[in-house]
């Protein structure tokens, strides 16, 4: 039988941070729709989750990665903003080929202030944030 | 920016799609009360396709609805509303002509990226660029946001909605703005009701190409049968995540569009008088109910949680089952519109 108000998930994981709840249709008693708040759902739940741990790991890896020399602070902070070369070059208006340059320690280290302060805002931090990482 | 404070009266109203909702509440601003579930019918937003090689941030496409954009185009071309729609190159001359519309007392809907909206919560904050607010008033350097799945409305300064409005991605967000310059005061709703109900049923059962309509079910059945055999056990649990998302996620999609077709079909019947219909209405309704229960086991099969006989084979099965009763289902449809 299909979904009825008092069947609508109530999972809440804090995603939301309570800031709002969402709306859902379901049956009330009537047999009419009605929009119904929901705090989330769990598989919802976990998908969401799953996606961050890929993001988190990521960033994790950059970092690493930036700390061992091989790549450039760059590297961290675009996955940082979930991006890859070819959509931060799109924000800095660049060819991908050139991000990708300046994603390695050689490349950044020929960056000039104002394409410091490009990447700097397409990526939300200030030049010094750009130019290292958490350690 | 020395420009006077402005708070158009805006009834805001929480929905539980962006695109509908924000047709919703501004046909409701000009006079013409329409909800949620009525503005996705008219605008035949319902359809279903897979399309493994289309990404989007790397994941592969599936979507329960038309394309972005597309559900306030077909709904005002139904009703008959008229509405002027603009893109920008430059940031500043997006928000100046923003300002320009809101001067003349009418709220402004527009299309931003949800990864730059600082209030929404941050677990949601994908690059995802086909999210539609409203913008209704500014305070200082703030302006007045009716974000539709929000059960209120919210505010954002000025820098950030700019920021919102012109990001890249797939789409660029360019500035895209749009408000309606005419919303006829005796639309006929039962027509377009209808209309936008026969279009649904027939992109839906007769859309070509295996991936589109209700064969699309099974295209992705059939992919889904092979995930783990393909990538390996992580990578499966991974696409397996991202179908789940782009099922239920807010805002993006959902087998909550088969309750808000549902609710459409229910509004409709009583509408046209058509108690067929509201069978119809609860038949999509079961149909969504095992969209939820595919999505359920799926998230225990992600989260490594499942029971031994929930497995990707077992998913596919689910699946097809279901891409049967839909195509069963809108071809009855189809045929049912027809005689309405």
């Amino acid at each position: 039988m299909a979904m009825k108000k008092e069947e609508v998930p109530q999972d809440d994981a804090n995603l939301l941070e309570g800031k709002f709840k969402v709306v859902k249709y379901a049956l009330n008693e009537d047999g009419e729709f009605e929009k119904v708040p929901s705090v989330g759902w769990e598989p919802e739940n976990v998908a969401l989750r799953q996606a961050w741990e890929v993001v988190n790991e990521r960033v994790e890896a950059a970092r690493q990665q930036v700390l061992r020399g091989e790549r450039s602070p760059l590297a961290y902070h675009m996955a940082r903003n979930m991006m890859e070369a070819d959509l931060l070059a799109r924000h800095v208006d660049l060819p991908a080929r050139r991000v990708k340059r300046h994603l390695e320690p050689s490349g950044f280290s020929e960056l000039d202030q104002a394409l410091l302060e490009r990447y700097a805002q397409a990526l939300q931090v200030t030049v010094d944030e750009l130019k290292q990482v958490p350690r | 920016m020395s420009q006077r404070d402005l708070v158009i009266p805006f009834d805001h109203q929480q929905s539980a799609h962006c695109e509908t909702g924000v047709i919703s509440n501004l046909m409701r601003f000009h006079g013409l009360p329409v909800s949620e579930p009525m503005a996705f019918g008219i605008g035949s937003g319902l359809f279903y396709s897979h399309m493994p090689f289309l990404k989007l941030n790397g994941i592969p496409v599936t979507s329960y609805r038309i394309l972005p954009g597309h559900i306030f185009k077909r709904f005002a071309r139904n009703v008959g509303v008229g509405i002027k729609r603009m893109k920008f190159r430059e940031p500043l001359a997006a928000m100046a002509e923003m300002d320009r519309v809101l001067d003349q007392g009418l709220p402004v809907g527009m299309l931003t990226s949800v990864f730059y909206l600082p209030y929404l919560p941050k677990a949601f904050r994908f690059h995802f660029n086909a999210h539609n607010i409203v913008v209704f008033g500014r305070e200082g350097d703030e302006y007045l946001v009716s974000d539709p799945v929000m059960d209120g409305t919210t505010r954002i300064h000025r820098t950030a909605l700019m920021r919102a409005r012109f990001a890249k991605g797939m789409p660029n967000t360019s500035g895209r703005m749009y408000f309606p310059t005419h919303v006829p005061s005796d639309a006929d709703l039962r027509a377009a009701a209808l209309k936008g109900l026969r279009r649904t049923a027939r992109d839906m059962s007769t859309t070509p190409l295996p991936m589109f309509g209700t064969k699309g079910i099974g295209y992705l059945a059939g992919k889904l049968r092979h995930y783990e055999r393909r990538m390996g056990e992580k990578d499966a649990r991974l696409a397996l995540g991202n179908l789940i998302r782009m099922q239920e996620e807010i805002g993006t999609g959902g087998a909550g569009f088969r309750f808000i077709f549902a609710a459409f079909l229910m509004e409709t019947a009583k509408l046209l008088n058509a108690s067929v219909l509201r069978e119809k209405a609860l038949e999509m309704s079961r149909i969504g109910d095992q969209w939820r229960d595919f999505a359920y086991e799926a998230g225990r099969l992600c989260k490594g949680r499942a029971e031994s006989h929930i497995t990707y084979d077992h998913l596919a099965e689910k699946l097809l089952e279901i891409g049967r009763q839909e195509t069963a289902f809108f071809k009855q449809l189809h045929q049912l519109a027809r005689q309405l």
